[in-house]
């Protein structure tokens, strides 16, 4: 019986995260062009519905209505799996992110996390890095120039980035002295790790946005270069899901920040889960925001300033950190 | 023949950021550019050859949809090659006006090139401010042109009309807040890093180079070189304004940024000398009754004057057997009109020199050895439109 209710616990638990996630990234996208809108002395999207809140659902509509097209130079099988490589590698790495305190309900202990497995750093990464196959595999299979320079630039930048996202991450784990994200969350219950690692703080939010190939480190799309890059060929759904991924990755990386450094769900007053929201809302922003701001980084500056500034600034953390751990 | 082991790559004439239809086969190595050969044409339309079947004030509406960007400059430019067949005297307040409304046209034209530029290199928002000014100086050109793309407002002779009386207001309004619109783009800009590392040392010209291509315009200027030929060969009474020419030192990318902002400055400055210093007067030359068309309001009272207004809607006039030049600054360099007369009232042959075909030549020369998402910050500085080059 017990393993009946643990089940029906998962499947729910499951159920409840991908269709608020689904909804959040659906909403996402409004409230980014809002407010890139505000920004830029324009309204943003307002015809659909009151505040162009049904926008959303339209574009929802029209990407299942378009065409679905298949270039005849592309290689198909890989064209056709390398979106949801992408779309599902976004979706599962939010299984370990933790959004709240465990909860009683009908007497049973329910932890708000998918899966709090031992290794969940290592789990995001590994992930992440398999998210980039779908960009890398798509861009390649598309049988288009354009295309296969934008994936190029994909694997290089997002690889060379991971080292550093490693590399920034590691700082916390030595003073959580775990790999756990709710024992991470747990450790900061005193004070956010931000505050004692204000600098990987720093350096975490801008290799997280190379990571997610946003301005100003959008190369792999570069819309004036490349014509949109790895996703030239890319249309209707397949379209739809590689932008889904896109968001559903942006969306995980400011809840891991807000994990590793802005001390996740914990917060006075309010129930966690509120808690952990905003604050995923406000690294959001922060994005939304350099979006706006930036102009776009030339493809060898970034591969320089990855391996030459942000790696060694990383290394940099870790040894500081290590030592003022280990002297305590 | 052995496999290269280049990859050729397409750019355009459908691509975001080539401005327009222009068409580039790029060579590449990596993200190299080993070599790049521009392709046009994609928007001929033969307006030289056109002219040649139109009576000269016919063909004043074609020179509208050379460079789209400032219709008003291209206007200026082929009425004084007529006005110097014609031998005759501009009014000064016809002067300062038609300097007035090139200088505007030079501000809105360098928005859109700041606009479009900050675009290419990802800076978006930028885009939306220089239109938010750009579309106040359309407003205003609107209201003494009636249109916003192509005015066809300055005609030989003077202007189709005297200016309205909520035209000067506006102007002044404009030029007062102007300048602080400039600050705010430079802050989102001119130091930011990012901004500087894209542009500083790319697509770089010598002096010497840019002189060899021919080359002008604010590219020649930020060489170093001190062309502009409104300093040059004053016209239009631009020797009674008091202005500077910004000069760059690299000839890269980032210079000609900043020569072209603080041109808009300069622009800024005339604009207001020129509102502030409007003479009295007749917007039109009077002594030259063949060319001018006659007062609207003669035309319905004397018969004359409705004869002469026929004639000169319905024929032209027949200026002296003769070639003349005559050119201009227009925002993209120094834009010539080549006329030859053979005493018809057609032009035997009209030639344009258009600044942005012979800039465009030098671009291979920039790009070779740059990478690919320096292409698009090398067309960006020399701010070519295609309705210019291909003619």
């Amino acid at each position: 019986m017990e393993l009946y209710y643990y089940i029906l616990e998962v499947v729910l638990k499951n159920l409840v995260v991908i269709s608020i996630l689904m909804l959040f990234v659906a909403y996402l996208t409004l409230a980014e062009r809002k407010f890139l809108g505000y920004l830029q002395v324009r309204l943003g999207p307002n015809r659909v519905g009151t505040w162009g809140l049904l926008q959303p659902i339209a574009d929802g509509i029209k990407s299942f209505v378009k065409e679905d097209i298949i270039p005849i130079n592309a290689d198909k099988p890989v064209y056709v799996i390398a979106p949801i490589i992408s779309f599902v590698a976004a979706l599962s790495m939010f299984a370990v992110i933790p959004f709240g305190d465990s909860v009683t309900l009908f007497g049973r202990e329910i932890k708000l996390v998918i899966a709090d497995v031992d290794i969940g750093i290592l789990y995001i990464f590994a992930m992440g890095t398999l998210g980039e196959y779908g960009i890398v595999l798509g861009g390649w299979s598309s049988g288009n120039k354009y295309a296969i320079l934008g994936s190029l630039r994909a694997a290089a930048q997002m690889i060379s980035y991971e080292v550093a996202l490693g590399l920034i991450v590691i700082g916390t784990i030595i003073l959580s002295g775990s790999l756990r994200l709710t024992e991470i969350v747990e450790a900061q219950r005193d004070c956010w790790f931000i505050v004692y690692q204000p600098f990987a703080f720093l350096l975490y939010i801008v290799a997280a946005l190379a990571e997610l190939n946003r301005t100003p480190f959008d190369m792999p799309e570069s819309e004036s270069e490349l014509a949109s890059g790895f996703n030239i060929e890319y249309s209707s759904m397949k379209f739809a899901l590689f932008m889904i991924a896109e968001y559903i990755h942006l969306v995980t990386v400011a809840a891991l920040t807000t994990t590793l450094f802005l001390g996740g769900w914990l917060g006075p007053v309010l129930p966690g889960p509120v808690w952990f929201i905003l604050k995923t809302c406000l690294i959001i922003f922060i994005f939304i925001w350099v979006r706006g701001t930036y102009p776009r980084m030339r493809y060898d500056h970034i591969m320089k300033f990855g391996w030459k500034f942000l790696f060694p600034a990383a290394l940099a953390n870790v040894v500081i950190t290590a030592f003022i751990v280990a002297l305590r | 023949m052995a496999e290269s082991r280049y990859m050729t790559i397409n750019m355009g004439p459908q691509h975001p950021a080539t401005h327009g239809v222009l068409r580039l086969l790029l060579e590449l190595d990596g993200e190299i550019i080993v070599k790049a050969e521009p392709h046009i044409g994609y928007l001929h339309r033969g307006i030289e050859k056109l002219a040649e079947s139109m009576t000269y004030p016919q063909a004043l509406t074609l020179t509208d949809r050379l460079d789209y960007t400032s219709a008003l400059s291209n206007n200026l430019a082929y009425c004084l090659a007529v006005e110097k067949l014609l031998d005759i005297n501009i009014p000064k307040r016809a002067q300062y006006l038609r300097v007035l409304m090139a200088e505007l046209q030079r501000i809105a034209a360098h928005l859109l090139w700041l606009a479009t530029h900050a675009l290419d290199l990802g800076a978006m928002t930028l885009l939306f401010y220089a239109f938010r000014e750009r579309e106040t100086i359309m407003e205003i050109l609107e209201l003494a042109t009636g249109a916003r793309l192509t005015p066809s407002f300055i005609r030989i002779g003077g202007l189709a009309s005297d200016i309205p009386d909520t035209f000067l207001p506006r102007v002044k309004a404009f030029v007062e807040d102007f300048p602080k619109r400039m600050d705010d783009y430079e802050t989102l800009l001119t130091e930011n890093i990012i901004w500087k590392k894209r542009t500083t040392n790319i697509a770089p010209m010598s002096a010497e180079e840019c002189i060899q291509y021919g080359v002008t315009g604010p590219v020649l200027r930020a060489s170093g070189v001190s062309y502009d030929v409104r300093k040059a060969y004053p016209y239009s009474s631009y020797e009674d304004f008091d202005f500077e020419i910004p000069l760059g030192r690299n000839g890269d990318v980032y210079d000609r940024y900043l020569v072209r902002l603080i041109e808009m400055r300069q622009s800024n400055r005339i604009v207001k000398q020129a509102a502030e210093k409007l003479p009295g007067g007749p917007f039109a030359a009077v002594d030259a009754p063949l060319v001018v068309p006659p007062a609207k309001e003669e035309v319905g009272r004397d018969i004359a004057a409705l004869i002469r207004h026929f004639k000169i809607m319905e024929e032209g006039f027949r200026p002296p057997c003769g070639e003349v030049y005559a050119s201009v600054e227009s925002s993209k360099g120094e834009l010539g009109f080549y006329l030859i007369s053979d005493g018809t009232n057609k032009p035997f042959r009209m030639r344009i020199r258009p600044p942005s075909f012979i800039n465009l030549a030098a671009l291979p020369k920039m790009i070779e050895g740059q990478m690919v998402a320096d292409v698009v910050a090398a067309i960006g500085s020399i701010d070519i439109v295609l309705g210019e080059i291909d003619r």
